[in-house]
């Protein structure tokens, strides 16, 4: 069964890369180069696989998929500029595909036991998102 | 990694197989069938799948991808009536299975080599009914 939790969070980004010129990387990133950053309201969906515990009935207590997805992604971007405070996007471009692979390698050990971390949906904007589940 | 890009286009259509006779027509379209025809306010959903590119940090590039759709998918729809301003719908019933497949089939064609895969597309013809085809 796959169970599938949704959160919000709202932080501003840079998406330009020192290896590239200010040209190359208006090309590449488009206005997302803007060098003094523009924001987005992500909203991202967490979705955990597991059998439901004969016991409790749950693949995983809700409160504490809460209390992780908190903890793990929200308490490190929400209202952040990730470029600047949120490791490793100082170094790594904060693309919707690399926080997507981001918040997978937070999130990953976090669900070892019972339920495993199937995938992640990132979405930038309603009208564009990623999605991620381990692969190279 | 797969990433999906949400693109809108309005069209209007009629629901009419040229086989079927007037009642048949309208048992199996019902207020599709109207002979003035009817709009949608259609969503297109576009899926790509494959690695991220280590040095940009993308599994694509969006804004070619935009350019892609607008251009092959997009503007040859958007505002027309389908089955009088689309040569592919002037035999072809325009239900949302045949516009999808229609879509899926332009943008296959003009796909670029240096693209990532494309996974599929769906079609909302609203926020009720969608149809999906995985490339």
């Amino acid at each position: 069964m796959l169970i599938t939790r949704r959160v919000e969070f709202s932080a501003s980004h840079v998406c330009a890369s020192p290896q590239f010129t200010d040209l190359q990387n208006h090309e590449i990133y488009g206005a997302a180069a803007n060098p003094h950053g523009h924001g987005h309201n992500y909203v991202l969906e967490v979705t955990l696989e597991g059998e439901p515990d004969p016991v409790t009935g749950m693949v995983y207590d809700l409160k504490k998929l809460k209390d992780v997805l908190n903890e793990q992604v929200v308490g490190r971007m929400d209202h952040r500029f990730l470029n600047v405070e949120t490791p490793p996007f100082d170094r790594v471009v904060p693309t919707a595909e690399n926080v997507a692979r981001q918040i997978w390698q937070w999130l990953a050990p976090e669900f070892r036991d019972t339920a495993k971390l199937r995938n992640v949906r990132l979405f930038e904007t309603e009208d564009l998102w990623v999605d991620y589940a381990g692969e190279d | 990694m797969r990433l999906t890009r949400s693109y809108r286009f309005s069209a209007s259509h009629r629901l009419h197989a040229p086989a079927l006779g007037e009642e048949e027509n309208r048992a199996i379209y019902g207020k599709c069938n109207n002979a003035w025809g009817h709009g949608h306010n259609y969503v297109l959903q576009v899926s790509v799948a494959g690695r991220v590119n280590e040095a940009t940090g993308q599994l694509v590039n969006v804004g070619a991808l935009d350019a892609l759709v607008r251009e092959t998918a997009i503007d040859p729809l958007d505002h027309r009536d389908l089955n009088r301003d689309v040569e592919a719908f002037a035999r072809l019933v325009p239900t949302s299975e045949n516009v999808a497949i229609e879509i899926e089939r332009r943008l296959r064609q003009s796909w670029p080599a240096t693209f990532p895969a494309l996974a599929g597309v769906r079609l909302l013809e609203t926020k009720r009914n969608s149809f999906e085809i995985l490339s």
